[in-house]
């Protein structure tokens, strides 16, 4: 076990490198020129142009302007934006909100999801499954923002159950109905995902071994049925958590909440450099991290996997 | 439709319930004799299963008893309902399966309704289930201790440290070595042996009065199941267990119990003490099953009438120009394999370790071994499969490793396998038509009509009906997709067929059959065989020169007579011994 944290540990580094690197390579090899634009119509003196490009290191190698930019990640110095804002700020603004969103969203689809696909797993062909199999196909079918839109409509105008839109306070109620929206595609292929699982690996020969010891029906489910069906299913749940975290833009704007999606958003249509890449930066962060703790999970559930 | 592998004799309504009649005595007598009461009683049980076309009846009026601290075993061939009967009786039938009649009283309670809780309570520390293969049967993601402690905890057995304790213990009772640091161990990181011990120590955990056990060995090396049949043998007549053992092997049934019921279509057809009915068989399905057994007094089958003919006439041509007599000789294969050790530092594995023979034509060489013996290996070098670490294998004197890849690809016309696993060596994708075709498709020979015209024959030798060119693969029994395997070896006229392990995963009846069929097929078309298998008996039956095996080195080769009569070496005296009921008389027919 030891082994195997200590290999993931140490392939979480060159990832690290290559994927920041890529980042910053892809931005440098834009066209245009910033420093120009400046200038306007006419033009910037050689002199201040060459001390803005000292400023910023301009004028050195690629491989050193990533050493600054990398330097940079570490020391929490993202830049400014064009209004000169620290783009820390904006990242301490924004993210509060996403995290708490997607994490909301992941407990809502996890529970929900497992917890109904295993019964529907375990009745496969029963009236329950066949509802929540209507039910989640509705959910993938039908984009987004029109569950959004709706869920507000009847839940929040006609039952007037939760609040329409969220308050700066970020308080759980005003926050339930926008991660249930954001979790609900999710939720219906968590779902999907157990159910199969469940329903195949009830039929395994161990789980008819272990009744024939004489184990309750319940301790059967949980140890021998679900510990083993939940393998694929944290993959899934380990890449949605990145997902969630850069894509609820559409939900954002629904709930009008002024998380990463919306800024991101708006970062770029304004040609926002330093906020577009560092945003990437620490979202790519995120995604390194999930993937981590995945096969972290991996190894703690599956013995087999320790040993690769 | 397509007619089961094995064309039974109706049995008549009258005659069954003759052959039951006869049953219910003998059980009389043995309860009279030991005045007891019996543990389980199995009064007319029907069982069957729901499916969209009605009920299919899988167990039909089965009567039989088991007395405490009795072992009785339950012979029939898959589909007889023998593993339906044990399921029943244990409350663990599958899918849709329902008693539908008769009862099960054990320990003078009928159990044949019980609600979920009350077989909860039975199972496990009244009625103990070891099961069929070992591979399958162990939760991969649970240690071995903790899958052992879970029936203690349970059946209320023991608790906590003391259940962890119990739990080495009942290992090391069940025969694992060094049971305290293994049971922390999963199953993956353990063999097929070890894993059926340790299920043998679930199994018996709770010491229940009866213990099924369903064909728990079947899926081992003959040597590690008799090790484990006599532990268990011996474990269970220490605690007074009765054991309802569920085989297809009639030999090894008659070694290990002293009473036999024989199950044939879901019907008991006989039932009686074991001596009795393998010396004496009344039932035409028994006798038939006697017949077919594997056993040391088999003799090398010989091909039909006509097929020994045009053989001989092969022969007597063949033998005037001795060189080209050998088809295919091996010399000095090394193979060896990278592997990780425990601690992740590389090791070297021999799989193959200096083999050399020679195959010649129209005769068949057996490779004998347990597994892990380097036996596949081997056959794998000879198909170019893998390439071996050293030596040579030379084909009609043509040393391979010269041959250019399209050489190699001409090669391989010649040199078709034959795989273990029918299930697992038809693509179920593809219609029979196309599983037989393909080899003709992929060396381009013949027209469309031709191949067609070619596949309607390749059935014809291996006694399938042409209709089945239309079929896939799931529509078909074992035998007959492992008949279709044949029959793909066959398209492109092979020198050479390796059939690795092509009979163990067949019932004994239609392993007789399908060794018959290469028998005849090699008189016929004059073919050569390299036989891999474990099973000695099947070598007996089929092969000329024998090789025996043991971790990648040759212990003995010799002539298939010589070896048996007189075995050179202990470890071949070992498996000799191994063979189940080898030295049990059989009835000789009629």
């Amino acid at each position: 076990m030891k082994r195997y944290v200590g290999r993931r540990l140490l392939q979480l580094i060159p990832v690290f490198f290559g994927a920041t690197f890529l980042i910053f390579a892809m931005v440098y090899a834009l066209p245009g020129d910033p420093i120009a634009a400046l200038g306007g119509d006419k033009g910037l003196p050689p002199a201040v142009r060459a001390a803005i490009e000292r400023e910023y290191h301009l004028d050195q190698p690629l491989l050193i302007q990533y050493l600054y930019y990398l330097k940079g990640i570490f020391t929490f110095d993202f830049g400014m934006t064009f209004s000169g804002r620290p783009v820390v700020e904006v990242m301490a603004d924004a993210f509060p909100w996403t995290l708490k969103l997607a994490l909301m969203a992941i407990v809502f689809e996890s529970v929900f999801g497992i917890l109904f696909g295993v019964f529907a797993g375990l009745r496969r062909g029963g009236v329950f499954d066949s509802t929540v199999l209507v039910l989640s196909l509705f959910l993938i079918a039908i984009p987004v923002f029109v569950i959004g839109f709706l869920l507000q409509f009847i839940i929040g105008v006609k039952l007037g159950w939760l609040p329409v839109t969220v308050d700066q306070s970020m308080s759980f109620k005003s926050m339930l109905m926008p991660a249930i929206v954001l979790g609900a595609v999710s939720f219906a292929y968590i779902l999907r995902l157990t159910r199969t699982e469940v329903a195949e690996n009830a039929t395994a020969d161990y789980v008819r071994t272990a009744t024939a010891k004489g184990l309750s029906r319940p301790k059967v489910v949980v140890r021998h049925i679900l510990r083993n069906s939940l393998i694929p299913v944290i993959t899934f749940i380990g890449a949605d958590l990145g997902a969630l975290m850069g894509g609820a833009i559409v939900t954002e704007g629904i709930f009008n909440i002024p998380g990463v999606g919306g800024t991101m958003y708006k970062a770029i249509f304004q040609g926002e450099a330093a906020t577009v890449v560092s945003f990437t930066t620490i979202l790519v962060l995120v995604y390194i991290f999930t993937s981590l703790i995945v096969d972290l999970l991996y190894a703690a559930l599956d013995p087999r996997i320790r040993y690769e | 439709m397509l007619q089961a592998e094995t064309s039974s004799q109706a049995v008549g309504a009258q005659e069954a319930a003759e052959v039951q009649e006869q049953a219910q005595d003998h059980v009389q007598e043995q309860a009279n004799g030991a005045d007891l009461k019996p543990l389980l009683e199995v009064k007319d049980l029907e069982v069957a299963f729901q499916s969209s076309t009605g009920t299919v009846p899988a167990v039909r009026k089965a009567n039989f008893s088991i007395y405490p601290g009795q072992t009785i075993a339950i012979v029939g061939e898959s589909g007889s309902g023998k593993s339906t009967v044990a399921a029943a009786v244990i409350g663990l039938l599958p899918g849709t399966g329902k008693v539908t009649g008769g009862q099960i009283l054990f320990d003078g309670k009928d159990i044949t309704h019980c609600t979920r809780k009350e077989y909860e309570d039975l199972r496990g520390s009244k009625i103990g289930l070891v099961p069929q293969d070992p591979m399958s049967n162990l939760n991969p993601v649970w240690s071995i201790g903790f899958q052992v402690r879970e029936a203690l905890v349970a059946n209320n057995i023991a608790k906590g440290s003391e259940a962890h304790k119990l739990a080495i213990q009942m290992l090391e009772h069940a025969g694992l070595p060094d049971a305290e640091r293994r049971s922390k161990q999963y199953p993956h990181e353990f063999s097929g042996g070890m894993r059926q011990r340790a299920l043998i120590g679930i199994g018996l955990a709770c010491h229940p009065k009866l213990l099924i056990a369903d064909e728990p060995t079947s899926a081992l090396d003959v040597t590690v199941q008799k090790r484990i049949l006599d532990h268990l043998e011996n474990l269970t007549s220490e605690l007074g267990t009765a054991v309802m053992f569920i085989t297809h092997d009639l030999g090894l049934a008659a070694e290990r119990a002293s009473y036999l019921v024989v199950m044939h279509r879901g019907r008991v057809v006989e039932s009686g003490p074991s001596l009795e009915i393998l010396q004496n068989p009344r039932h035409p399905y028994t006798k038939r099953l006697v017949q077919a057994a594997p056993s040391l007094s088999s003799q090398r089958l010989s091909a039909g009438v006509e097929a020994a003919q045009s053989a001989h006439e092969v022969s007597d041509s063949s033998s005037e120009q001795s060189d080209s007599d050998e088809v295919l000789r091996a010399e000095n294969l090394v193979k060896v394999f990278d592997i990780r050790g425990a601690k992740g530092e590389k090791q070297e594995l021999r799989a193959v370790d200096d083999v050399s023979f020679s195959i010649r034509r129209g005769t068949t060489l057996a490779i004998v071994g347990e597994s892990g013996s380097g036996k596949s290996t081997v056959a794998n070098i000879l198909l170019g499969l893998l390439k071996a670490t050293s030596g040579e294998v030379y084909y009609e004197g043509v040393p391979s490793s010269t041959l250019s890849a399209a050489d190699m690809f001409k090669l391989r016309r010649k040199m078709q396998p034959v795989f273990q696993n029918p299930y697992g060596s038809l693509d179920p994708m593809m219609s029979i038509y196309r599983c037989i075709e393909e080899p003709l498709r992929i060396h381009k020979i013949g027209t469309r009509e031709e191949r067609e015209k070619r596949v309607a024959e390749l059935l014809d030798l291996v006694s399938l009906p042409r209709s089945a060119m239309r079929r896939y693969p799931g529509e078909l029994s074992g035998g007959q997709r492992q008949r279709v395997a044949i029959a793909r070896a066959l398209a492109l006229n092979p020198e050479i067929v390796v059939l690795d392990e092509a009979v163990s995963a067949l019932d004994v009846l239609v392993q007789a059959q399908i060794l018959q069929l290469l028998t005849d097929l090699q008189a016929e078309l004059n073919l050569s065989y390299l036989f891999i298998t474990h099973d000695l008996a099947v070598v007996r039956q089929s092969a000329d020169e024998v090789i025996v095996m043991r971790d990648g080195k040759m212990v003995e080769s010799g002539s298939c007579e010589d070896l048996f009569a007189n075995p050179q070496e202990d470890y071949t005296r070992d498996l000799i011994a191994a063979i189940p009921g080898g030295s049990i008389p059989l009835w000789s027919g009629n």
